[in-house]
């Protein structure tokens, strides 16, 4: 149990002696106690890491196809084996294996910049020894600094797995677009460069949407993994709300309601999914409207009947 | 110790057999590709489980919900909905405390909150409603001249499905359902990280490699090795998988017979 228990007064002024309480009243004490507001906010982290992780997996993707569709041999194997490598292996292997791996990597390079003079090796059989001033985050660092280190990790993990996702869906968008296009800009006489910038790039949005739609589906039903990394998100608060509360302990006494915790937690990502079916339907509506695809013919259909 | 010592000792560790004690120091990389590969046992025996299972609800669902009638069809779309919009990850949560709290009212249904019937519903439940909705978009796009030319012929009822409806919807559905079969077998590793707790050590591939990792500390092993026997699944599934579409097809001329072209799309 955590000490934050009582650390924010109660909101409403009957909480003072829970155990005289109706039910309705308990239960209204009870969901607004100290520790489930650190719970409301762990679903704010969530919300956090889908806004980060998004944009910036995106990125990775435009870099990733990017780095596929080049003429130069060993920056497009490197892209495919990417894609390809990030899509044959179980996502969660990757998380697990990057939050260490990045880790130890930030750790290495600190450590042969801070500390030149060391000379001991940095693996010593079971252990991975760097100098205390390369440590990440300091020893001495506040705890925050600590939880923002591993969510920072956390990020750049997801960005990587879902970049990979992201390239392999934009790489397809990218071969959708018309060879036609792009052979009419070359007729114009654009280079290389050019043509991939004003033609290409500006055109396979509409290709890749239903791909990247999918994938944001899928980025949402893959944040409970935070869990797995360390991070005190929704899945934590939730084992460690729900969970047998001796009476000795907590002013809230109750049996295992875990069940009802994770039942709130799918209720929660049904919520999130069916949100955002909506928005994007009504994105895909917005691209298609007025484009020569099946989807904006229905759309001119519509309109005109 | 040689290797094959090791691979007598630790082959088939994850369902019990063997030595009991998991090595402790001095991992050899024979001790890592060993435990790592006896652990695929649980997610092969996951996967093909779910799968095989999870094929028959999966058609039932494609059938309820491309149904006129309401009462199959609201059924059958909440079920695809329930299963497909949320995590895998909190459904086994879930799934796993509902069992723990059945287990005390009804002590006989022990086996639930192991991981080998437990989670193996969850993955049967889960696999179904992906497929369900992969196999209701096939059964839309089966060729309406298909239908006429069998009513035609006077089939009705059990004979068209049989005949006509239902190898239509898996020809069409196949290259989706590859994909679904390789992410079902990804997600396998999903069991022992969630709720569903190892017995006696006795884990998934995923779990040795993360022993592994745990405690040499050094990720660049372990990983790499489960990444090699999950690529190599993967390559399995994609063959055989294959081959059952080259089945499905052998009746198309040759020239419209292209071979299954994988858009891996990502469908979870």
């Amino acid at each position: 149990m955590r000490p934050c228990q009582s650390k924010r007064p109660a909101i409403f002024s009957f909480c003072t002696d829970p155990e005289t309480l109706g039910t309705f009243r308990w239960f209204s004490c009870y969901l607004t106690n100290g520790v489930h507001w650190v719970f409301y906010l762990s679903f704010f982290k969530v919300l956090l890491l889908l806004a980060i992780t998004a944009p910036v997996a995106l990125g990775f993707g435009f870099l990733g196809a990017m780095a596929a569709r080049s003429h130069f041999l060993p920056l497009s194997l490197l892209g495919k084996g990417y894609i390809a490598v990030v899509r044959g292996v179980p996502d969660i292997a990757f998380f697990m294996f990057f939050v260490i791996a990045l880790d130890q990597a930030f750790e290495w390079t600190r450590h042969q910049i801070l500390c030149p003079e060391w000379t001991d090796p940095i693996r010593q059989g079971n252990d991975f020894i760097v100098c205390q001033a390369a440590k990440l985050p300091l020893g001495t660092a506040p705890e925050w600094v600590h939880e923002t280190y591993g969510f920072f990790l956390a990020v750049i993990t997801f960005s990587i797995v879902f970049g990979a996702f992201a390239a392999n869906v934009l790489f397809g968008g990218m071969r959708a677009v018309p060879r036609a296009q792009l052979e009419t800009a070359e007729a114009y006489g654009m280079t290389r460069r050019q043509t991939f910038w004003r033609i290409l790039v500006p055109q396979m949005w509409v290709y890749a949407l239903p791909g990247l739609s999918n994938l944001w589906m899928v980025l949402i039903k893959a944040t409970p993994l935070l869990f797995l990394l360390g991070i005190e998100d929704i899945v934590y608060w939730a084992r460690e709300l729900g969970g047998y509360k001796n009476p000795k302990f907590t002013q809230y006494p109750h049996g295992d309601w875990r069940m009802w915790y994770f039942l709130a937690l799918l209720v929660f990502y049904l919520g999130m999914t069916r949100v955002s079916e909506i928005g994007l339907e009504r994105l895909m509506r917005r691209l298609s409207h007025g484009q020569a695809t099946s989807g904006g013919e229905l759309l001119r259909k519509e309109t005109t009947a | 110790m040689s290797c094959l010592q090791t691979i007598q000792d630790y082959g088939l560790r994850s369902i019990g057999i063997g030595e009991r004690l998991l090595p402790r120091n001095d991992f050899t990389l024979c001790e890592q590709f060993t435990l790592i590969g006896s652990g695929m046992i649980w997610n092969i025996y996951f996967g093909i489980m779910a799968l095989v299972t999870g094929y028959f609800l999966a058609t039932a669902l494609a059938m309820g919900k491309a149904s006129t009638n309401k009462w199959l069809r609201k059924p059958a779309e909440w079920f695809i909905f329930l299963f497909r919009g949320s995590p895998l990850f909190i459904q086994f949560f879930f799934a796993y405390f509902f069992f723990l709290s059945l287990k005390q009212s009804y002590p006989f249904l022990d086996a639930l909150t192991s991981a080998w019937l437990g989670a193996l519903i969850v993955l049967f439940f889960n696999t179904a409603a992906y497929s369900g909705e992969i196999f209701y978009g096939a059964l839309r796009s089966i060729p309406k001249g298909d239908i006429e030319a069998a009513d035609a012929y006077g089939m009705t009822g059990w004979a068209r499905f049989r005949r006509i409806v239902w190898p239509t919807m898996l020809r069409l559905a196949w290259p989706a359902y590859t994909n679904e079969a390789i992410f079902l077998f990804h997600a396998t590793t999903l069991v022992f990280f969630s709720a569903f707790p190892v017995w006696q050590q006795r884990g998934d591939a995923l779990y040795y490699a993360g022993y592994f990792a745990d405690k040499t500390f050094n990720p660049f092993i372990p990983y790499p090795i489960l990444a090699f026997y999950f690529i190599l699944l993967t390559l399995v599934v994609i063959w055989s998988f294959g081959r059952v579409n080259k089945h499905l097809n052998r009746h198309l001329p040759a020239e419209k017979r292209s071979k299954m072209k994988l858009k891996l799309n990502l469908a979870r």
